[in-house]
């Protein structure tokens, strides 16, 4: 396929992933918020720095407060990670590939967008904010599904779902990083709120509490990062991700013909032997293991980018 | 509902006579149309137009911020077009593209028709839309206009006309698909029992003429569509070509040319491209060869295209026959090279490049109107009976500092079709472009698009300036008896 189509449906579903991380993230804040036990400012600024952007929110918005919060994710025209921006790349992406995609994965994108644009547009656009979280989580989870279901499982679509997992990997990192930015919480009980609530970030708390039981930091960030059969776990994300990668190069796990092979499989190796306690226990704690891994998913994408989108020689 | 408060206005009505009768082949809708309780009419608008915004599609407006992006605004009452008259236009059309494609050849080779002094020499040499570059080229299987969208107008009295000949790279074949989607999803009933010739083979048929007319030595050619981008006013049609026809869409830096060959860069390298479908005009098709500033063409694409090695769809140069002066000389052209009279008359035309007819149009200007000769959509178009003064004075100042880049039409009092206005229906003015291919054989899709002028009076159908379109019937009569009874029988 084409270079310029395979990095504009790559790019396209990671705006869209995006757009969905973000919006999980926010409506558990918000639940964390109604609990009253943290300071509010400390929580929205928690979520700020989560996903990446102190500094431009500072510069625009000055101190977090729920609604500043809330706005500058969703709808901030000057923050290039809000829902609306997300929306409005993943569709102008989507009608530069509309001969690629199927009509079904178009249409559920433009009514994405034109729900997005629609709250972004109206007068009280705070109003009713989980519902409209609510709903980009569903429209990210329809288009998922519609991609699956229209769409040849061809390279088109390995590059799809190499978009959404390399995305999804990085936010799920930042989601359980958060306690960098929140600070320990040392009263017991508030432990567990707060783990609960980045397990429900990523929407695994039921599926982590069939495994384990109790919430416990530990455990969380093991279901987070190694986990191999949850959907948003780091690992999971990379395995499947690299399944997609050797479709589209033919090539074979455990060698290499492209940077882009080299850097995923290396990475998804050092997460199939790991093991939590040492991530813990390691020189930076958790938080630095965290740096290290965005870090190299960061030249894994790079790396994609490289292989298979940046023109070639020739003209 | 009510048809009997609709009035024509001494317009002709392509549904009703004088009358209130349906025409030919309008019977059967206009029934239907009768049958509907109150406010069903809008209820159906507005289910279309809510299709439309979700399944998206558009269409981008120039002059506007980039990326402006309109609704195409669509009419569910279709536009009925009696299968008898349309055999006729269909034989015009073929017998027209005949004609051109010689007539383009001729001016590209010998010059028959200018030493015969048929057609003026100084009308071509002055064209801009004459491409030097293209002198002495035989496109594959001698063809030069592979894709044409002829517009026709039908006049008060009664005539189908031709008003342009589109020949460059024509819009519109996409919505007219689209329209009969949506038609077929908001309206089934209105189809119940109708004989209602087809649109939905125009993919397939495209890209069967597009593989025919491959470089002879490309055994599976590779096709593909070349926009300029996303911000292009027909970027909906493009990847809708596209999609349907199951080829790449390409864009300018996608392609590269290596020995004289054509590739499209792709996730495995370096893949050779046969037959480019190109939507970009010839003036940006090669920065190397015609407007060096071009940023979404493909430098050395004729240099592959003169080697052969590629096929243009339409070939580089078609556009001389797309001159508005040029088509006041469609009828000799026709004569000339097929012995024949034309079938589909022309709106009478003066040259203004001619003294003689340049002084009649300066005279009789604010009866008439005036076109340039190298526009499309509609724009510089002066219509004298509704401009003021000093835009009169303008024009006329205009023709007269270039006389060669205009010619003026009398006003053609453009028939009209029932709109939905709210949950009644008012007369609009419309005219029609059919699609014409030019492959192994002359093909006309039945119908075409149907653009109408959806404000109060207006003449001006164009998408770009508040037209919208309908859908476009091509109605059989009965069926025989013995065929009535086999589509029933399973019934």
């Amino acid at each position: 396929m084409l270079s310029r189509v395979a990095d504009s449906i790559y790019w396209m579903n990671r705006q869209i992933e995006r757009a969905e991380n973000v919006a999980r993230a926010t409506e558990t804040t918000l639940d964390l918020a109604l609990e009253g036990t943290v300071d509010p400012g400390r929580l929205w600024n928690a979520l700020i720095c989560a996903f990446g952007d102190q500094a431009g929110f500072a510069a625009r918005h000055g101190a977090a407060d729920q609604s500043r919060v809330f706005e500058f994710l969703a709808f901030d025209a000057g923050n290039p990670n809000s829902i609306d921006r997300c929306l409005q790349a993943a569709r102008e992406n989507a009608r530069t590939i509309r001969d690629l995609i199927s009509s079904a994965m178009w249409e559920e994108i433009n009514k994405c967008y034109l729900m997005v644009r629609a709250a972004a547009e109206a007068h009280d656009r705070g109003g009713n904010q989980r519902e409209f979280l609510d709903e980009v989580k569903r429209a990210s989870q329809l288009i998922t599904g519609v991609t699956d279901a229209t769409m040849s499982h061809g390279e088109a679509w390995h590059f799809a779902r190499m978009g959404r997992l390399v995305e999804r990997a990085d936010k799920t990192s930042r989601v359980l990083d958060v306690e960098h930015f929140f600070g320990p919480v040392a009263v017991d009980g508030r432990d567990a709120v707060q783990w609960s609530a980045v397990l429900e970030s990523a929407s695994a708390l039921e599926m982590y509490r069939k495994q384990y039981g109790a919430v416990s930091r530990r455990n969380v960030a093991e279901f987070l990062v190694l986990d191999r059969h949850f959907p948003r776990a780091m690992h999971f994300c990379l395995i499947k991700g690299e399944e997609s990668l050797l479709a589209v190069t033919g090539g074979i796990k455990g060698s290499y013909s492209t940077p882009a092979e080299q850097r995923l499989g290396r990475l998804r190796a050092e997460l199939d032997y790991a093991h939590i306690d040492e991530i813990l226990a390691g020189a930076g704690g958790l938080h630095d293991w965290i740096d290290g891994f965005q870090t190299d998913l960061n030249a894994t994408s790079d790396a994609i980018h490289a292989t298979f989108f940046a023109t070639p020689p020739g003209g | 509902m009510d048809l009997r408060a609709y009035r024509t206005d001494g317009f002709w009505d392509e549904l009703f006579d004088e009358q209130l009768r349906p025409r030919p082949g309008a019977e059967q809708l206009v029934r239907r149309l009768a049958s509907f309780s109150h406010g069903e009419l809008a209820a159906r608008q507005r289910a279309a137009d809510k299709m439309l915004l979700t399944m998206g599609i558009t269409f981008n407006v120039y002059g506007h911020e980039a990326g402006t992006e309109k609704i195409w605004p669509f009419d569910i009452v279709p536009r009925v077009i009696d299968a008898v008259e349309w055999e006729r236009i269909e034989r015009g059309l073929k017998q027209r593209i005949h004609a051109l494609n010689c007539f383009i050849d001729d001016l590209y080779h010998r010059r028959r028709i200018l030493h015969d002094r048929v057609v003026p020499e100084w009308l071509i040499d002055s064209a801009k839309s004459f491409r030097g570059p293209c002198a002495g080229l035989t496109p594959p299987r001698g063809v030069w206009c592979h894709i044409t969208g002829t517009d026709l107008v039908r006049g008060g009295d009664g005539v189908m006309y031709v008003l342009e000949d589109n020949l460059r790279t024509p819009s519109g074949v996409s919505y007219v698909l689209e329209n009969r989607e949506v038609m077929k999803r908001t309206f089934p009933q209105l189809f119940d029992g109708q004989r209602i010739s087809p649109v939905e083979n125009y993919p397939e048929k495209l890209l069967a003429m597009l593989e025919y007319v491959a470089p002879s030595q490309a055994r599976d050619p590779t096709v593909v569509v070349l926009t300029p981008g996303i911000y292009n006013s027909a970027y909906f049609e493009h990847s809708f070509l596209a999609r349907q026809m199951g080829v790449e869409l390409v864009q300018g830096s996608d392609l590269v040319v290596v020995d004289r060959v054509v590739h499209m860069r792709t996730t495995r390298g370096l893949e050779r491209v046969d037959v480019i479908y190109r939507r970009i005009d010839d003036d940006f098709l090669d920065p190397r060869v015609f407007r060096p500033d071009s940023l979404v063409g493909v430098p050395g694409l004729m240099e592959a295209y003169r080697a052969g090695n590629v096929a243009l769809v339409n070939a580089p140069g078609t556009g001389i026959a797309d001159d508005k002066a040029v088509y006041a000389y469609v009828p000799k052209i026709i004569r000339y090279y097929l012995g024949e009279d034309a079938i589909l008359p022309n709106v009478p035309t003066w040259v203004c490049g001619e003294e003689a007819q340049c002084a009649h149009v300066v005279e009789h200007l604010a009866e008439m109107v005036v076109k340039p000769a190298n526009e499309s959509g509609g724009y510089g178009l002066v219509i004298g009976p509704r401009a003021s003064a000093a835009e009169l004075a303008e024009c006329r100042a205009r023709i007269l500092a270039n006389p060669r880049n205009f010619v003026a039409q009398p006003m053609v009092a453009l028939s009209r079709v029932p709109t939905v206005v709210g949950d009644t229906l008012e007369g609009r003015h419309v005219d029609l472009r059919p699609f014409i291919l030019y492959g192994e054989e002359i093909f006309v899709l039945p119908g075409g698009l149907t653009r109408v002028a959806l404000v109060e009076g207006s003449l001006v159908v164009n998408s770009s300036q508040g037209g919208g379109s309908k859908d476009t019937w091509v109605v059989h009569g009965p069926a025989s008896p013995a065929e009535a009874s086999s589509t029933t029988g399973g019934g």
